[in-house]
């Protein structure tokens, strides 16, 4: 199985901070990062009752759909992703290889600032998964284990879960 | 791919229900889903054509509670099973932690079953995994038909490496949370191997 993806906490509160200024910079209702897998890292804006959950597994069947699509064509991908709406509209865009960007918004920003913002916003995030993999890689290499929570887990943890 | 963050304690798992078209691979998450505490589920998405067959996948999260302190969530999926969807199922095995094939018991649908669980062998090992290696739960649907092949003859041609096998009838819940429980394990097991436990 392949290796685990692994989120720290410094790294964590960097991205947390460069997606909360995107949404405030781009004037974005809502600004949420997942990765292509469908699993949620991070999100910031208004919109409440959105389901993150959803929106992060839908998300990523988007692109990877339109990813198959692209191959069909002869393309390696289609790196950014705009869905208008009535009312609001959608931006999404791949980070780092592995992570999508997504930034909701409606008539109070544009695409144009969207894309602007989204520019500035990825290359800062790029650093950051940069700086994740770096340092995954130098503990692996180090032989250090990670403090993973499932080193000592029992059967009776995981049977636990299901009573 | 499970993702592990430390940050909010969390730990996400992936499992992909598998098998030929109308073995029952929804009606799985439809019961977990019936079956489960409100607080314990997000909403089941399923991305179906009018006559609900499976389009691109079926999605339910699900929560299982705290492992060492840890919020473990499960990530269920199912792949739509009609043989031109190949390209679909190809994506959903994306960064898969678990895989699930429902088998359909019916003598009739045995051809689909064998020519369902060798697309699984390949498309797995396009992604670069290993059936006998990803954690993986046959489960035997449909036994409540009165034209089932016997489990030990369905065992015989669909079991690889013994591997758990259940024997199911999904829309009454039987055998569900016990092919659930079982790849739950074996994925929570094979992150404990791999980090060194």
């Amino acid at each position: 199985m392949t290796a685990p993806v692994v989120m720290y906490e410094q790294e964590y509160e960097q991205i947390k901070s460069v997606i909360g200024r995107l949404c405030q910079d781009a004037n974005a209702k809502f600004v949420f990062l997942g990765d292509k897998n469908g699993q949620q890292i991070g999100a910031h804006g208004e919109m409440i009752n959105l389901d993150i959950t959803s929106l992060a597994s839908l998300t990523a069947g988007n692109v990877a759909a339109t990813d198959g699509l692209a191959h069909l064509i002869g393309e390696r991908g289609f790196p950014v992703l705009s869905h208008e709406g009535e009312h609001d509209n959608m931006h999404i865009s791949i980070v780092a290889s592995r992570v999508i960007l997504v930034v909701i918004f409606d008539e109070r920003s544009s695409l144009g600032l969207v894309r602007l913002r989204v520019k500035r916003a990825t290359s800062e995030l790029n650093s950051i998964f940069d700086d994740i993999e770096t340092k995954i890689s130098r503990e692996r290499d180090m032989g250090l284990s990670l403090d993973s929570p499932f080193a000592e887990i029992t059967e009776a943890d995981i049977d636990a879960l299901f009573s | 791919m499970t993702f592990i963050n430390y940050a909010s304690r969390e730990i996400n798992c992936k499992i992909v229900y598998y098998g030929p078209g109308l073995g029952g691979k929804t009606t799985n998450l439809q019961y977990i889903y019936d079956s489960t505490a409100p607080q314990a589920k997000g909403k089941l998405i399923s991305l179906a054509t009018e006559t609900d067959r499976t389009l691109f996948f079926d999605f339910l999260p699900l929560d299982l509670g705290t492992v060492r302190g840890f919020k473990t969530r499960f990530h269920l999926y199912t792949v739509p099973g009609q043989v031109f969807y190949d390209a679909s199922r190809k994506l959903i095995l994306k960064g898969v932690d678990g895989v699930v094939f429902v088998a359909d018991s019916q003598q009739e649908r045995m051809d689909a079953n064998i020519e369902s669980l060798y697309n699984l062998e390949v498309n797995l090992h396009q992604q670069g995994y290993e059936l006998k290696k990803v954690p993986y739960v046959l489960q035997l649907n449909k036994r409540d038909l009165p034209n089932v092949v016997a489990a030990e003859e369905l065992k015989k041609e669909l079991n690889k490496n013994g591997e758990p096998t259940f024997e199911a009838i999904a829309n009454k819940g039987v055998g569900v949370f016990d092919t659930l429980r079982a790849v739950a394990k074996q994925v929570l097991l094979e992150l404990r191997k791999n980090s060194g436990g």
